[in-house]
């Protein structure tokens, strides 16, 4: 079980995939104009991401490896096309806000990013765990980013008027250049505290390693194919030595 | 940022001129349009807004320059030239905090964030400018003249009513405070092709090309009334002599320089015929200087000996 708390830790802080792993970019500045648009893209994401983790995991053993890709996609594809006819149904105003992102969620790169990097390796609870831990964390970024934009480009927050009634909404916020400022300014804020915890002494969050198969890395050119190891093989190591 | 840039092939002169000598000619340069903006403006108090915002911008450079444990460069005149500029290119009726918002975005994000002097990839002054723009339409797109709301000169000349050109020349007109006065401009301007601050490449080839544009696309043909009322309307005066020539932000080669201008011309024309607005010229030097790396790169001069006819 600790192993799951593990997951979800990882995925909300240590490897945040809007602040850390900088992935799925393309909803994350498109959409998060409003609070509740974030939240929304966020939950959406997030069912996606413990189902297909699920069956992945589950099929890890079926699915051939030269296939594999073509199949993450069309069982991602098929979860994404149940959450737009659910949210079509159930929150039709969210979904119009949403638009075109949600099929595109089948493409955001966190999902097809954790089945090949971890779900296609793992067992299924720790997979799902996985997908919690990351769908949160892509939620809690997304909230924070649609947060304050919200305030700062409407004066609201959820819809709800926050700023006294002489405020001038700054209305960049809420446009595309908007989106880039204040994730730059969340990345840099995060950047800083993370940097203090560092200088503390407590435990520096780092890269849980890059696993096996720089073949389908997208950080092979930063890295020149070195294979970064774990924190736990890193101790292993270390013990070794001494 | 007083050292000496080597940019060029060889060989190089040395210069006394530092940057903070330039910077400071060009707030001489300025001074003729600050107080004719101030004076034509008096009824709508803008010499509060100037101020407010020059001030915002050296501030904003010092206290980020302490805050980051950086050199203090107040003193070389880079934060009032834009900070003076900003206000130049504002509405005389702007609230004064909006000027201290695009202070310090001009200084922060704009100038600072990037390096600093000399590492700005756009004008800072007219980021600002664009910034306010996006963020607060109404406010920066009301103009008043003694105290009359209307629109300015480049609004009716799109609508195809008839405008003064004497009256756009001298400045008694709507606009930002900065740009209204030809006269003015063209008299800082003067000075600082004298003072070889500014050499002629880049506002000719701006102007030319311009004129040529609205000869051909403008509908009115070799109509000098409407060529003139087009060249002395809104902040194309302002922007061809002040702000295109921005050294930082603008080709360091002389071809470069020439392309740069016709770019502008281009640009500036295709908005102000073609845009959604009557004014086009804050976005054509953005863009521009967006350009101005992938200029330099095709426009790179031989070293003495490389190269030649083959």
């Amino acid at each position: 079980m600790n192993k799951c708390v593990e997951r979800i830790y990882n995925g909300l802080i240590k490897e945040n995939p809007t602040f850390v792993l900088m992935l799925g970019m393309c909803p994350t500045l498109a959409v998060t104009t409003s609070a509740v648009n974030g939240i929304g893209m966020g939950l959406s994401t997030t069912a996606v991401l413990i189902m297909s983790n699920m069956l992945i995991s589950m099929l890890r053993k079926i699915i051939p490896d030269s296939v594999r890709m073509p199949a993450f996609i069309v069982v991602v594809a098929s979860f994404v096309t149940i959450v737009d006819f659910l949210l079509e149904g159930f929150v039709p105003s969210l979904y119009d806000s949403l638009g075109l992102y949600i099929p595109l969620i089948v493409v955001n790169c966190i999902i097809l990013g954790r089945a090949e990097s971890y779900a296609s390796k793992n067992p299924v609870l720790p997979s799902i765990f996985d997908g919690v831990g990351m769908g949160l964390g892509f939620t809690l970024g997304l909230t924070c980013i649609g947060i304050v934009r919200e305030l700062l480009g409407a004066g609201q927050i959820f819809g709800i008027q926050v700023m006294p009634e002489s405020y001038q909404p700054i209305t960049i916020f809420i446009l595309a250049p908007g989106a880039f400022f204040v994730l730059s300014c969340l990345v840099a804020l995060q950047n800083k505290i993370k940097k203090a915890a560092a200088k503390k002494g407590k435990a520096v969050p780092q890269s849980a390693g890059c696993g096996e198969g720089c073949a389908s890395c997208g950080n092979r050119s930063a890295c020149g194919g070195h294979l970064i190891k774990t924190e736990a093989e890193e101790k292993g190591k270390e013990q070794g030595v001494q | 940022m007083n050292e000496n840039y080597k940019v060029s092939a060889s060989p190089h002169i040395r210069d006394r001129i530092k940057s903070s000598n330039i910077m400071l000619m060009v707030v001489i340069a300025l001074l003729p349009a600050t107080i004719f903006g101030i004076w034509n403006f008096r009824h709508e108090n803008a010499w509060i807004l100037v101020v407010v915002t020059t001030a915002s911008a050296v501030l904003a450079e010092y206290i980020y320059e302490k805050l980051m444990h950086k050199p203090i460069t107040i003193n070389d005149f880079s934060a009032v030239v834009t900070g003076l500029l900003l206000a130049l290119n504002l509405p005389p009726t702007l609230p004064w905090w909006m000027g201290v918002l695009g202070a310090v975005f001009a200084i922060v994000v704009v100038k600072q964030l990037f390096g600093g002097l000399g590492q700005n990839f756009m004008n800072p002054a007219l980021a600002a400018r664009c910034f306010l723009l996006i963020s607060f339409t109404g406010d920066m797109t009301y103009f008043v003249y003694d105290g009359v709301t209307g629109a300015t000169p480049l609004a009716q000349l799109k609508a195809g009513e008839a405008v003064n050109t004497m009256d756009m020349l001298i400045g008694n007109i709507r606009g930002t405070i900065g740009e209204t006065s030809v006269i003015a401009i063209m008299i800082g301007a003067m000075f600082l092709l004298l003072m070889g601050v500014i050499d002629l490449t880049i506002p000719a080839s701006y102007l030319i090309s311009f004129v040529v544009f609205i000869v051909i696309f403008g509908g009115h043909g070799l109509d000098a009334q409407y060529i003139t009322a087009h060249l002395c309307g809104g902040g194309l005066m302002l922007g061809a002599w002040f702000m295109a020539t921005d050294y930082v932000t603008s080709p360091i080669t002389t071809k470069g320089r020439i392309l740069y201008g016709i770019c502008l011309g281009l640009l500036t024309g295709l908005f102000r015929l073609f845009g959604g607005s009557a004014e086009g010229v804050s976005y054509a030097i953005i863009i521009s200087n967006l350009l101005v790396p992938l200029i330099e790169k095709i426009t790179v001069p031989k070293p003495f000996g490389k190269g030649g006819e083959k």
